[in-house]
């Protein structure tokens, strides 16, 4: 068992900048529509759309040999293209900005796993679909799955469920 | 109630779905926001119907009409309706829309408690997992209290799935309720080694986000980190523990060593970017001596992190980055600006004698490639840097280096022609060996000189002519064709240059002309001479008719001078030797430091006005390029000087005087400095005389005593190093005298320069002090009342206070205090209590000031500051106590330290984003502008980073390091400042200051 006595249990308060995680994870095409959005911390609706139209608008000017992280005001933006797609997520600085480069293709591999060769249009027909493989992977702005299989089990089972 | 329930199917069967409404929203582009509000109406109707099918679909669309940016909190109610559908399918719709639409202040969230508990205990693990899922999107402190145990038991689900979720989930329940942390800590450490990978890497998350707010709690559990790291095949779980090791490491020295191997391990076999990153990243934090150097080639596949990393390793590992300096170079050739900036960065620092040469060669290839200005100023700027950083170290070639600046005069457009000017001036005076080359390519430039004046828009680039024209005067003995040169520089072309080029072209004409004198006289043919003669006589007279005062001045000057020597010529006189002494010595140059070193005599207020400064202060112009405005007394000879004989006579006798006890004197051969290496003892050793009228008896101290004694045993340690030196020297039979570096590898010392080049290390005064704060600010007065705030670093703040006695009585045991604030304090000497006075360390005679300095420690600098405080002191002959209260006003002007900045970093700074902005007008303002900007430069501390026509940039700095920049413009009598600083409060309240400042005039 573990002694617990000697622990001080106490959480420092932080600035929410401060905090290692993903911000929020956006899909939006080549207009700058979006068609997937996930905020991990709250953001007000309203702020929602002018940081979006900013994040993405910076993307779009971005050239394809340029560099894929891009720092965004008080937090860091990594984003890939697929197509006409582009896939962004915002983190702090002290995330790993690789990891979420690899990450974000890992989504999208599940993503064409599930609707083999996925597509724009079935992101948008199919966003509570989409939101459910989300989840499976990051919570609370965190990574908890990257397994493909077991992020798409829930699903299935979902599936199976509406069918029956 | 058959009927409604058949009722309702119909209706659904008529209900758009999903998949309807993004199809309706992608054919009503023309008219999308009136489709929407159509669809809204649709939803609400649905909404208010029974069935829960219907409901589950409006609120599906309502969650895809959320993501568009429309607002559906009216709709909260139906949601948490939705959510406690018995339907998995339903529920889940209902809860993907709470946890895109709610947050803490959703007052619906309060009807969930009891829900989401019967969900988390459901025997569907769906329905528990997602309970958890919207949980940590809208969890509040409340759900947090009452579900934690809910939660906590869950961690121990037999499902992985469920384990996985409430482990991350547990988390956000910490932040929102810490009291929990510490039933759930031992469960959740067992998570760490939970057979499911999944729960495990969850585990890993939430403990390194813990740890990394509270590492030390965290070190017991290292063991156990270490022994996932070396197990674990997930990266992103590596990652996270690899960082956690990061924060742990600081506290436990001993993990670093023990780290080495596993991180070289992952390091060397990793195919995972990230990893490998995060691991180099991680290694360069700690410092760990291990071979980092193989790792960089495989992390500069990415560049710009490669790059990065690379910086923070050349800072500890230098060598490494050095050998894959092709790999750098090639990024130079990357589209990617921001990676082409951070490769040249790096260049800098790893730079060698063996490699400078060919790097930069590479460069000056992308000088002539690159598109646009602004990078190949940069280019331009960085090669100047590279080459002479660390006092020419790395020059071995200086001839090599004086083509290169002048191939850099080629460049069109530029803006730093004042930069290479001023560089092939430091090289031709520094390094004697190479005058010769630089006079030949000097020489020539001048000849071409319409070549670079071509443009004269801009012209940035004809500054070179100036620096050109001074060395081919000053080194004209080693001109090849002396005549021709001068025939050049007497061109009618000359007149169109800017007026402080002329004058450097007419003085230097006149050394030129006595050089050419001095040759021709031995000749038996006097012909050549007056024909010389003649020619300054003809071109002489355009420069007495320029515009510019200094160009007429001097051009007349020596225009009259040439007349009668060319009489003397002509009655056949040798004149060339005494022409020729006009100009005679040698030049050295002096440390910029130099002037710092030498101590103020005691007694001596340099800020004290000799005479009370005109109201209307008249400072001079303030030159663009102020390069050589300031410059100019250092390469200025007292010869330079035009004044009649007489006059000249009397300085010369007076300075002889001068340098003959004044220890503060730079002698001009350099041979008088081995005098000093060589004659051993003292006595030779002129010493500080201060014999000057000390207007105050300080009790106790003699000072000028003190400096004496320091000043002594610092020459002593002085001759022992350069004894040592010179033996090193001499052993090595190496030539260069830059500052050597102890980590220098082996092969470089091998290399022999190409010729032998003497750098003439600059002089200091030979009675330099050793001071610390050698290389910051000169203090700015900055008179507050009679209070000058000065500054220091940190926080803390010295404020000299000076006293003075108005009375006709004597003033003894003056004891100065001050009533501290939260935010300033006076600092007492230890063991004094907070209200304790200090003790004024003198006395004060009737009519009689002095100045005593205090020390604050001040926490914040955003406000200005108003201090109580009381002087108590005695009068000496009625021997009461007496009493007076006076106010310290610390403004925030007080805490900001004239720094200069450059345009450049000036930019970068404005351009980051990271400044608040505010902005000022002020009316009615009627002085000059560079009146204007002297008063904001003196009162305020900024200093002028560009100015063009009316308009300025300036910039200053507080002492805790804000940025405060400036942007002066003035039309008419309307004077507009926009400002930028990081600190808004700063920002307004110097803004403020600057206003009374212009009020009060």
């Amino acid at each position: 068992m573990v002694c617990t006595d000697n622990i001080d249990f106490t959480i420092p308060l932080q600035p929410a900048a401060d905090r290692r995680m993903i911000k929020f994870v956006l899909m939006v095409n080549r207009q700058g529509q979006t068609r997937l959005s996930r905020y991990y911390h709250s953001v007000e609706l309203s702020r929602r759309a002018a940081l979006e139209a900013d994040v993405v608008r910076y993307c779009l000017s971005r050239k394809k040999d340029q560099c894929s992280f891009v720092e965004y005001k008080d937090f860091k933006v990594v984003y890939r293209q697929y197509a006409a797609l582009y896939i962004v997520v915002g983190i702090t600085d002290s995330e790993n900005e690789l990891s979420i480069y690899e990450l974000v293709h890992n989504f999208v591999e599940v993503l064409d796993k599930y609707f083999s060769r996925v597509s724009e249009l079935d992101i948008m027909f199919n966003l509570d679909r989409v939101h459910i493989i989300l989840d499976e992977m990051i919570q609370n702005g965190h990574i908890v799955e990257t397994n493909k299989s077991r992020i798409l089990a829930p699903l299935t089972a979902i599936d199976k469920m509406v069918e029956s | 109630m058959a009927l409604k329930i058949v009722k309702g199917s119909i209706d659904r069967m008529f209900d758009k779905n999903l998949q309807d409404l993004v199809r309706g929203i992608r054919n009503h582009k023309e008219d999308e926001a009136k489709y929407i509000s159509t669809c809204i109406d649709e939803i609400k109707q649905e909404l208010k119907q029974d069935n829960i099918a219907v409901k589950a679909n409006a609120v599906c669309k309502l969650t895809y009409l959320q993501m568009l940016g429309y607002d559906v909190s009216w709709a909260a109610f139906n949601i948490v309706e939705v959510m406690s559908s018995s339907k998995f399918t339903y529920k889940r719709i209902g809860y993907l829309a709470a946890s895109q639409c709610f947050h803490e202040n959703t007052d619906v969230i309060m009807l969930t408690t009891n829900q989401i508990r019967k969900d988390l205990s459901s025997p569907n693990q769906y329905d528990t997992g997602v309970a958890l899922t919207g949980l940590s999107c809208f969890v509040t402190p409340d759900l947090a209290r009452d579900l934690a145990n809910d939660i906590m038991t869950l961690m121990s689900h037999t499902k992985p799935y469920i384990r996985k979720k409430a482990v991350l989930i547990m988390y956000k329940v910490f932040l929102k309720y810490p009291e929990s942390l510490r039933p759930a800590f031992p469960r959740l450490k067992e998570k760490l080694e939970d057979p499911d990978p999944g729960v495990q890497s969850a585990a890993v998350n939430v403990i390194c986000e813990l740890a990394r707010r509270n590492p030390k709690n965290y070190l017991s559990l290292a063991p156990l980190f270490f022994k996932l790291m070396t197990s674990s095949t997930n990266n992103w779980v590596l990652i996270k523990i690899i960082k956690l090791f990061g924060a742990l490491t600081p506290l436990e020295p001993r993990l670093g060593k023990k780290l080495i191997e596993p991180l070289t391990n992952l390091i060397h076999s990793t195919s995972a970017m990230s990893l490998l990153y995060e691991c180099v990243n991680t290694v360069i934090a700690g410092q760990y001596s291990c071979s980092v150097g193989s790792v960089c080639l495989r992390i500069s596949v990415v560049k710009y992190l490669g790059l990065l990393a690379m910086s923070k390793i050349l800072k500890t590992h230098p060598k490494s980055v050095q050998s894959h300096k092709d790999l750098i170079l090639q990024c130079l050739d990357d589209k990617d600006e921001s990676i082409r900036l951070r490769a040249l960065d790096l260049l800098y620092g790893m730079v060698s004698k063996k490699n400078l040469m060919e790097i930069v060669k590479k460069l000056m290839i992308h000088v002539d490639k690159a598109e646009g200005t602004t990078y190949r100023d940069e280019l331009l700027t960085k090669i100047i840097d590279i080459c002479s950083q660390s006092n020419y170290q790395y020059i071995t070639n200086f001839e090599w280096y004086i083509s290169i600046l002048v191939e850099l005069t080629r460049l069109e457009g530029t803006r730093h022609g004042h930069l290479i000017a001023s560089q092939m001036l430091d090289v031709a005076i520094r390094v004697k060996a190479i005058r010769a080359f630089a006079v030949a390519q000097m020489a020539t430039l001048l000849d071409n000189a319409h070549l670079l004046t071509g443009n004269m828009q801009r012209n940035g680039i004809c500054e070179v002519l100036y620096a050109a024209a001074w060395i081919c005067g000053e080194f004209s003995e080693h001109l090849e064709n002396p005549v021709q040169t001068l025939e050049a520089m007497l061109r009618p072309k000359v007149a169109t240059l800017p007026g402080h080029i002329q004058a450097v072209y007419v003085q230097n004409a006149a050394k030129l002309f006595a050089t050419i004198l001095k040759n021709q006289e031995g000749n038996t043919d006097s012909t050549a001479a007056q024909e010389t003669s003649q020619l300054m006589i003809d071109r002489l007279p355009l420069f007495v008719q320029s515009a510019n005062l200094e160009v007429q001045e001097r051009a007349s000057c020596i225009l009259q001078l040439v007349k009668y020597i060319q009489k003397l010529q002509q009655k056949d006189v040798e004149v060339a030797e005494e022409v020729s002494a006009l100009f005679a010595g040698e030049l050295n140059p002096v440390a910029p430091k130099a002037q710092k070193k030498v101590p103020v005599p005691e007694g001596l207020d340099l800020d004290a006005w000799i005479n009370e400064p005109p109201s209307e202060s008249e400072s001079e112009d303030e030159q663009p390029k102020a390069i050589f405005t300031k410059e100019e007394p250092k390469h200025s000879r007292p010869r330079h000087t035009e004044v009649d004989e007489k006059e000249l006579a009397r300085r010369r006798e007076a300075r002889k005087q001068e340098q003959a006890n004044n220890p503060f004197y730079i002698k001009a051969s350099p041979s008088s400095q081995k005098v000093y290496q060589e004659t051993p003892g003292v006595e030779h050793i002129p010493v500080v005389q201060i014999d000057l009228s000390v207007p105050l008896k300080v009790p106790g101290l003699p000072m000028s005593d003190q400096y004496v004694k320091l000043e002594e045993e610092r020459r002593q340690k002085e001759r022992a190093e350069k004894k040592k030196k010179e033996k090193k020297k001499r052993k090595e039979k190496r030539s260069g005298r830059g500052k050597k570096h102890d980590s220098g590898p082996e092969s470089e010392e091998d290399i022999t320069p190409a010729h032998v080049v003497d750098i003439v290390t600059e002089e200091m005064p030979e009675n330099a002090l050793p001071s610390d704060d050698d290389d910051k600010d000169p203090n700015d007065p900055h008179k507050v009342c009679d209070i000058q705030g000065n500054l220091q670093d940190g926080s803390q703040v010295v404020v000299s206070v000076i006293f003075e006695n108005k009375s006709d009585s004597f003033l003894k045991s003056m004891e100065f205090n001050v009533l501290d604030s939260l935010n300033s304090k006076l600092q007492r000497p230890e063991g004094s209590g907070p209200h304790d006075g200090l003790t004024v360390p003198f006395q004060l005679p009737p009519g009689v000031s002095n100045e005593a300095r205090f020390v604050f420690t001040v926490q914040s600098i955003v406000m200005p500051q108003k201090l109580k405080g009381t002087l108590t002191f005695i009068v000496k002959d009625s021997s009461t106590h007496e009493k007076l209260d006076f106010k310290l006003h610390f403004t925030c002007t007080s805490y900001l330290i004239t720094t200069p900045c450059y345009s450049d970093a000036f930019a970068k700074l404005l351009e980051s984003g990271d400044l608040k902005s505010s902005s000022v007008r002020l009316e009615g303002v009627n002085m000059p502008f560079h009146h204007l900007l002297a008063r904001i430069c003196f009162h305020h501390h900024f200093s002028v980073v560009e100015r063009i026509d009316s308009c300025a940039s300036m910039y200053s700095r507080s002492i805790q390091g804000h940025h405060v920049c400036l942007l002066v413009k003035t039309s008419g009598q309307t004077v507009s400042i926009d400002a930028k600083c990081d600190e808004p409060t700063l920002l307004g309240n110097v803004l403020d200051e600057i206003k009374q400042t212009f009020s009060q005039c």
